[in-house]
């Protein structure tokens, strides 16, 4: 399946809030709780998650529900999340990922990460300002650009790396990057790093702490 | 059914210091040291790490010199290993390791696998240095980015 026709496939509104549903969810979804956020019968959202699934926008699992197992626990459900799969579409051809592994390989091996650091900092207070302590103002910025962002408790926690693949391969260099930038971008918030499997290495809270 | 020898994943960096251990510059980083290999010890699939005789850390085995810290450790996966290097709060203390670390020209982390319950001696880790500066990444010696899984049973 192409990237073009996964994005094509979100084209229907239905299908694309169900997409946008399920993607927000801490959990995998099942069609029951798809269908209600969506507010359409469970076999309409069944056949729209199904074609998100066909064209690799979303992953499915199969798991008893209930927690019961055995005789008497019933059909497990088909439950259904976000998949692992990055898709792009640039018209016309772009190829910016590329670049930005070859030239983050570069800065990696030349040990720049502190010029690195200084310029996304500098970049991004150049950006849109947020004012200091708005939390609400800061998770709209970081929705625009993509992080995702959730309230756990007093903290903002980002869903969403938007710098995935070099995150990955250069944790250190990119990861300091991010973080560097969230900083200049919502400078008056304390911006630190907090990194855990599946999250964004970065986390807000509202006042800004003593930094050395 | 085919029997595969559980296997495990060991790790061995080095790095050369910026400045004297007990200095400003490095204080930081030796403040770090006891809640992060603390952190290690309990995160799922930590196996095991070298530790000088009686202490809590290994500064004070130095094969390669003094201005040069080696780091060894033992685990389950490779996703366990990376998930403590880059998923926790020892990231936070990599991303500053230009401060107190010089960038190495060559290879400075090596990984291979071994047999549950082998604990590799600090001769094994340096020869796998070794084997990666001068063969680049085999199956005997790796990195996270040219990654060998461990081998599979033989097929007839």
């Amino acid at each position: 399946m192409s990237d073009i026709e996964a994005v094509a496939a979100l084209q229907d509104p239905l299908r694309r809030r169900l997409y946008d549903y399920v993607v927000a969810q801490d959990h995998e979804v099942s069609r029951n709780e798809a269908a209600e956020a969506a507010g359409v019968a469970r076999t309409l959202a069944a056949h729209h998650l199904d074609r998100l699934a066909e064209v690799g926008l979303l992953d499915t699992v199969s798991r008893r529900v209930s927690g019961r197992s055995g005789p008497g626990a019933g059909r497990p459900a088909k439950l259904y999340r976000r998949s692992g799969v990055e898709f792009a579409v640039s018209l016309p051809a772009r190829d910016y990922r590329s670049a930005a592994l070859l030239l983050a390989e570069v800065a990696e091996a030349a040990g720049l990460d502190s010029e690195v650091r200084e310029t996304a900092r500098r970049h991004a207070r150049g950006l849109r300002r947020v004012p200091a302590g708005d939390l609400a103002a800061a998770a709209g910025v970081l929705a625009e650009r993509g992080y995702e962002p959730v309230r756990d408790g007093d903290l903002l926690r980002m869903r969403n790396c938007p710098f995935h693949v070099l995150s990955t391969e250069f944790a250190p260099l990119v990861c300091g990057m991010n973080l560097a930038l969230l900083e200049g971008l919502l400078e008056g918030s304390s911006v630190r790093m907090e990194s855990r499997p599946g999250w964004c290495c970065v986390v807000v809270e509202p006042s800004k702490t003593n930094r050395s | 059914m085919v029997v595969m020898t559980e296997r495990h994943l060991a790790q061995l960096n080095i790095g050369t210091l910026t400045g004297p251990l007990d200095g400003p510059g490095l204080a930081d980083f030796v403040a770090l040291l006891e809640p992060v290999n603390a952190l290690a010890d309990r995160t799922p699939g930590f196996v095991w790490r070298l530790v000088g005789e009686g202490e809590g850390d290994a500064t004070s085995i130095r094969p390669y010199g003094d201005d040069v810290m080696i780091n060894y450790s033992v685990w389950e996966s490779r996703e366990a290993l990376w998930d403590f290097v880059y998923r926790s709060a020892h990231l936070d203390a990599m991303r500053r390791r230009r401060e107190w670390f010089l960038r190495h020209v060559e290879a400075y982390q090596v990984l291979w696998w071994i047999p549950a319950g082998h604990i590799p001696t600090i001769e094994e880790g340096l020869t796998r240095l070794e084997q990666l500066k001068n063969a680049g990444p085999t199956p005997e010696a790796f990195t996270f980015r040219d990654f060998h899984e461990p081998d599979g049973p033989r097929r007839p």
